[in-house]
């Protein structure tokens, strides 16, 4: 076994660093996997079901990147990344995107060294309160205990807000949302929180979820997208024009019921046809062949139906679009044209 | 002569011992009674246990087996008329994933072949006196046979790997015969190398184009559960056995410079935690290997988990040497045995021999540890547990899952220590 | 005749390197250290390339960087804005802190459940023998999410003290309060106190260290020193005449009443927990998750103390038993004057090393959230600010420095009460 062990890394190790100085869109066309970082389970965001196949809104995003590199959804190894291992997982190479509920900041942008590609998700912190607490407001909370899901931005905001309104708290420390839950029902902590769409998502898995409550306020903005290491432009432009494939579809009017039609030929809106390779070659500009915009939105249609699908309001999660409507109805999901 | 005798010639028929003493009751007087402060403390503990199954029964007697969700747990246990009760629909659903991890389903008799192999392989170190001597071999070969079985792939990568030690053992052979002994160490040792390096993936490749005989491939992400414990507990203890050996003899050498740099390297990896050593395997190894190297995460936790376990195992190993009598050292210097050939012939055989509960207890301590693994996101069953909690179906269960774990490393972790127990016992009768 | 010749005039040869014995030992270490500095010069290098690569520079400076997170469970003044190194400090004093009070309870657990494996009682011994088997086969963690998940789901929260009807009530004279939360319970307060001693000025290791609570230790062990010397006197007095004087009131005197004087003087009184907005304000909170990781290390490591002191109570020869009763000392006697003295020989060394693995497994903290060393310098801090080489690296050596001292003890209680052997 040692021999084995050794040899198979040696040879890993030669391969890998044959391929190194390759881009990472080269790589992982050579490798014809794609290599992505999702959380270790998040309700409508990733999660692995029975069979082991994981789904989720940031699971999507993945296997359109897939679909639009490869040709194949399932041309995927998902790499579970804690909050501790997700930025080093990404800077060593082991995942080529991470798409983990990761939020935009300003130090994990110019400190780490990351590039965020796009938002595919406008989310905030809030507080969620059993009802029975008679609470109403956040600025109620002076002496509360707080379950954090540690390993984020959460506990930095958290500490900010109570600070800034001169409230003291308690803060309870979890690691896993499952064991935040227990505590949380139990009554062990007053309040439980982190970015409201995993409150919504954690409470639509509780028992009475009528029992629970969002708190109105929202303490902190979370811009969460995936994101790419810094230095690879190329590769960041597959994955960001393929997440704004998947958001102009939605303004665009296209679906994955009608994509194989607006695909087949030439349309008359100039911009879907750019987009979906029938007109000029923004997929060879891409290092992609022209229909990889196609295949990214076929695989779970566009952003609205991903949405939907995963963590809309007919989903157990029930979010409802809000600031990730179409800027065209008002909210802030918007993309540069494909021009 | 009268016939009067003042001696009994018959004996008296015995009498029964006091009814205290004997049977049930004796034994209970002796044991459970014989005092008032031990009577009472029977008392307190029968009312004790008594208390704890009148708890446990129930709740384990729930029929629940057949439940989807929690929801529908809870209606079975109002519907039975209980008012708490284990909800075991969860094992029904999950419990294949609980030990095969996200292993493919089609591919479920490699792990069981291989875990059941081991078992063959083990066999005549474990139990030599019931065992054919020739199965031996079979052990040389299962550490080449098992990463093919758990991870697929050509049948010739395996078997180029052992043609190394074959081309190893010629080249020592002819060189040895051509210009002598250290040349030949040298030589044989650079030819295992170079095979292994350039030669032996093109050759085995090369040959699998010719007689393809190959296992579907499974990447190492899909382990989990219990197989991904036992996989990296197996994998770290048979690759730290001969790392400890050398680390032990390192370790007794009379070399001041090889001694140090083994007891520092024992000292620093006993002190920290093993949870450190995998932060480092989740988040520094990459760092520390040449630019572009990749290993997934399972390898480089088996990497760190082999380091760990080598240090203990020097240990074991180390123990073993000291406690073989004077004589033996002495016994192979006065018959002019070289250094290795003493450790071969007659120090090690012993010595390992003696050592075997202690690598059996040091084996049950790194299978438990390997749940650690959960902290950094890898699904072992407790990070399974995690996993499936997260299940809107199951979110809300504790107990089940819990137990179920505890019960299944309880019933390995068990045996084994039995089964060392009874070396132990073994071994002092023969000494 | 034969004429004593000088022996041949030898010529270094390279081949000697090898094939002499006086030089191989050298050449095969000289081999061995070039090696392991190629290894670790290796290793440099890939760190500093792979760093480059990133744009990261290895760097300390973060450490006085201001945290920005809150620590809840902490024995120094700490806020959020705290540079990261007192975080770490926070967390090294926690993960003393329950070392120290895991050790003790382990060692009390233990000692009583090994003696009382060997009890005579057979239902005693066969329920102890269960639960060593029980505990030492399943992983401590599991041991630690269970304690935890057992005290979060089958103890009280806060609101069930509340209201009319209360379905949980204070025990203890109203004074402790038992929650899922963790337990409250009545603080020592001085009113006419001495105050705080300021240690280490305003350096990040900074602490106060209130001055009655040393002046009670040192009221204590003055107290204890005393007895001492009490009992002292009275052994040379029963030496002396064969009569030993009554001397447990006195004994008993000088440790309590100087000690109460203490009290009194400071103005002792205690502070009560009390169920005041979301949880209960005043009192001594002990946390849930000091708790279970407390209790599950215990009683995960009494298992095997257990396991340790029946070896060494088995492993004094029965004679020495049997000599000291047939010295007419009764069973109690010959386990404190006889087994036990020759036993800890045996027992201390393995013990010591338990207690190095419970130090160690403190570290699994992280799983019910104890901020320790590992979930602050090493969890936190570490996702906070990506530093994750400086974070792990520090982190290994304090586990490390803490492992050497605890070796370091060993090492001189084993040289101490080494057999001379003659």
């Amino acid at each position: 076994m040692k021999k084995t062990v050794f040899f198979s890394a040696l040879t890993l190790a030669g391969l890998a660093a044959g391929a190194a100085t390759a881009g990472t869109l080269d790589d992982v066309k050579a490798r014809g996997k794609l290599n992505c970082g999702v959380s270790t389970g998040v309700i409508g965001f990733a999660a692995p079901d029975a069979n082991g196949v994981w789904q989720g809104f940031d699971v999507g995003v993945c296997r359109a990147v897939a679909a639009a590199v490869l040709g194949d959804q399932n041309a995927i190894e998902f790499v579970p990344t804690t909050g501790k291992t997700r930025f080093t997982a990404l800077a060593s190479g082991e995942i080529d995107m991470l798409a983990r509920n990761t939020t935009w900041t300003y130090s994990r942008d110019v400190d780490l060294k990351f590039t965020f590609v796009g938002v595919n998700y406008y989310d905030g912190q809030g507080f969620l309160v059993p009802k029975s607490l008679g609470v109403s407001s956040a600025t109620e909370l002076d002496g509360a205990t707080v379950c954090i899901q540690t390993g984020t931005t959460t506990e930095l905001n958290l500490a900010d807000y109570f600070r800034a309104n001169n409230m003291s708290y308690e803060p309870v420390p979890i690691e896993t949302n499952a064991e935040a839950q227990q505590q949380f029902l139990a009554g062990a902590c007053d309040v439980f929180t982190t970015d409201a769409s995993g409150l919504a998502a954690t409470r639509s898995a509780f028992e009475k979820p009528g029992d629970y409550v969002l708190l109105p306020e929202i303490i902190s903005k979370e811009p969460l997208g995936p994101l790419v290491r810094h230095g690879d432009d190329q590769w960041g432009d597959v994955v960001r024009w393929t997440l704004n494939a998947l958001i102009s579809a939605e303004e665009l009017g296209v679906n994955s019921a009608n994509i194989a039609e607006l695909a087949a030929a030439a349309g008359n809106n100039p911009e879907i046809n750019r987009m979906l390779g029938t007109e000029g070659n923004l997929g060879e500009m891409l290092g992609l062949d022209a229909d990889w915009a196609v295949r990214a939105i076929s695989v779970g249609g566009n952003y609205g139906e991903l949405f939907e699908k995963n963590i809309g309001e007919n989903t157990p999660v029930g979010l409802a679009r809000g600031l990730n409507a179409q800027w065209t109805n008002g909210g802030l999901i918007y993309s540069p044209p494909f021009r | 002569m009268s016939d009067v005798s003042f001696v009994r010639t018959e004996m008296q028929p015995e009498k029964t011992p006091p009814a205290s003493t004997v049977g049930i009751i004796g034994w209970a007087h002796h044991r459970l009674f014989s005092s008032y402060l031990n009577s009472a403390i029977t008392v307190i503990a029968l009312y004790l246990i008594f208390m704890l199954l009148k708890g446990l029964i129930p709740w384990i007697f729930s029929p629940t087996w057949s439940a989807a969700s929690l929801g529908e747990c809870r209606e079975m246990i109002a519907a039975a008329g209980h008012e708490e009760g284990a909800c075991w629909g969860v094992i029904r659903d999950r419990w294949i994933q609980i030990i095969f991890g996200f292993y493919p389903v089609e591919y479920y008799w490699r792990p069981i072949v291989t875990f059941l192999l081991l078992f063959v392989a083990l066999a005549p170190v474990l139990f030599s006196e019931y065992t054919p001597p020739k199965l031996i071999w079979f052990t040389g070969i299962f550490p080449f046979l098992m990463p093919w079985l758990l991870w697929g792939g050509s049948i010739w990568t395996p078997l180029m790997i052992m043609a190394g030690f074959a081309i190893c053992y010629f080249a020592f052979k002819a060189i040895d015969a051509a210009a002598g002994t250290i040349p030949a160490l040298i030589g044989s040792v650079l030819a295992l190398i170079v095979w292994w390096l350039f030669l032996a993936s093109p050759v085995a490749s090369a040959i699998n184009n010719i007689i393809p005989i190959e296992l579907g491939g499974v990447e190492s992400r899909n382990f989990g559960g219990l197989m991904l414990s036992l996989t990296i507990g197996v994998v770290a203890i048979a690759i730290s056995l001969p790392l400890g050996i050398v680390l032990a003899l390192g370790r007794q050498s009379h070399l001041p410079i090889v001694r140090m740099m083994c007891v520092g390297f024992i000292e620093f990896i006993r002190g920290v935690p093993l949870i450190t050593l995998l932060f480092v395997a989740s988040t520094l190894l990459n760092i520390f290997l040449p630019p572009g190297t990749n290993f997934d995460i399972i390898l480089r936790v088996i990497i760190m988990a082999t380091l760990f376990s080598a240090a203990y195992m020097a240990e074991v190993i180390r123990g073993g040497l000291a406690a073989l009598p004077k004589g033996q050292y002495e016994g192979a210097d006065s018959l002019g045995l070289n250094y290795w050939q003493s450790q071969r012939l007659i120090i090690m055989p012993q010595a390992l021999k003696i050592s075997i509960p202690g690598i059996v207890s040091s084996f049950i301590g790194l299978f438990k540890d390997t749940t650690l693994v959960s902290i950094i996101g890898l699904l072992d069953p407790i990070g399974l547990s995690n996993a499936i909690r997260a299940d809107t179906a199951w979110t809300g269960i504790v107990w089940e899952l819990y137990g179920f774990i505890a019960l299944l490393f309880w019933v390995f972790c068990f045996s084994m220590s039995r089964y060392s127990m009874y070396l132990e016992r073994k071994l002092k009768t023969t000494n | 005749m034969t004429t004593l010749t000088d022996p041949p005039k030898e010529s270094f040869r390279l081949s000697m390197l090898i094939y002499d014995t006086r030089y191989r030992s050298t050449t095969f270490q000289v081999i061995a250290l070039i090696g392991f500095l190629t290894l670790i010069g290796w290793l440099f290098n890939n760190t500093a390339q792979n760093l480059a690569d990133l744009g990261k520079e290895p760097s300390f400076r973060f450490l006085g960087e201001p945290a920005g997170y809150d620590i809840n469970q902490r024995l120094i003044d700490y806020d959020s804005q705290s540079p990261h190194l007192r975080a770490a400090f926070v967390g090294l004093l926690n993960t003393l802190l329950v070392a120290v009070l895991g050790c003790i309870t382990a060692t009390i657990l233990g000692v009583t459940i090994g003696v009382l494996r060997l009890s005579k009682n057979w239902l005693v011994a066969k329920v102890m023998t269960l639960y060593v088997e029980i505990i030492r086969n399943v992983p401590v963690l599991l041991w630690i999410v269970l304690t935890m998940a057992v005290m979060i789901e089958n103890l009280p929260s806060p609101k069930d003290f509340r209201g009319e009807d209360p379905a949980a009530t204070m025990q203890v004279f109203d004074s402790v309060a038992v929650t899922n939360r963790g337990i409250y319970v009545p603080e020592p307060l001085f009113t006419r106190g001495l105050g705080d001693a300021h240690l280490f000025g305003n350096s990040a290791m900074n602490f106060n260290i209130s001055l009655d609570l040393w002046l009670v230790i040192a009221v204590l062990i003055a107290g204890f020193f005393v007895s001492a010397k009490i009992r002292k006197r009275a052994d040379g007095i029963q030496e002396a005449t064969g009569e030993r004087p009554s001397t447990w009131y006195l004994r008993l005197g000088v440790i309590v009443v100087p000690l109460i004087i203490t009290f009194v003087a400071l103005g002792f009184h205690l502070g009560y927990p009390e169920l005041k907005g979301f949880n209960f304000q005043g009192g001594t909170h002990m946390r849930n998750s000091l708790i279970a990781l407390w209790l599950a290390l215990s009683i995960y490591t009494a298992a095997f103390i257990a396991e340790i002191v029946r070896a060494g109570i088995l492993a004094i020869s029965h004679g020495q038993t049997e000599a000291a009763a047939a010295l007419g000392l009764r069973p109690g006697k010959i386990m404190k004057l006889v087994v036990l003295p020759q036993a800890l020989r045996v027992i201390i060394p393995p013990l010591i090393s338990q207690f190095l693995n419970l130090t160690k497994n403190s570290s699994l903290a992280i799983a019910v959230g104890y901020m320790d060393i590992t979930g602050t310098l090493m969890g936190i801090t570490l996702n906070q600010t990506g530093r994750e080489l400086e974070t792990v690296m520090l982190g290994m050596l304090i586990y490390l420095t803490i492992s050497l001292l605890i070796s370091l003890v060993m090492n001189w209680y084993n040289e101490r009460v080494k057999l001379v052997e003659r």
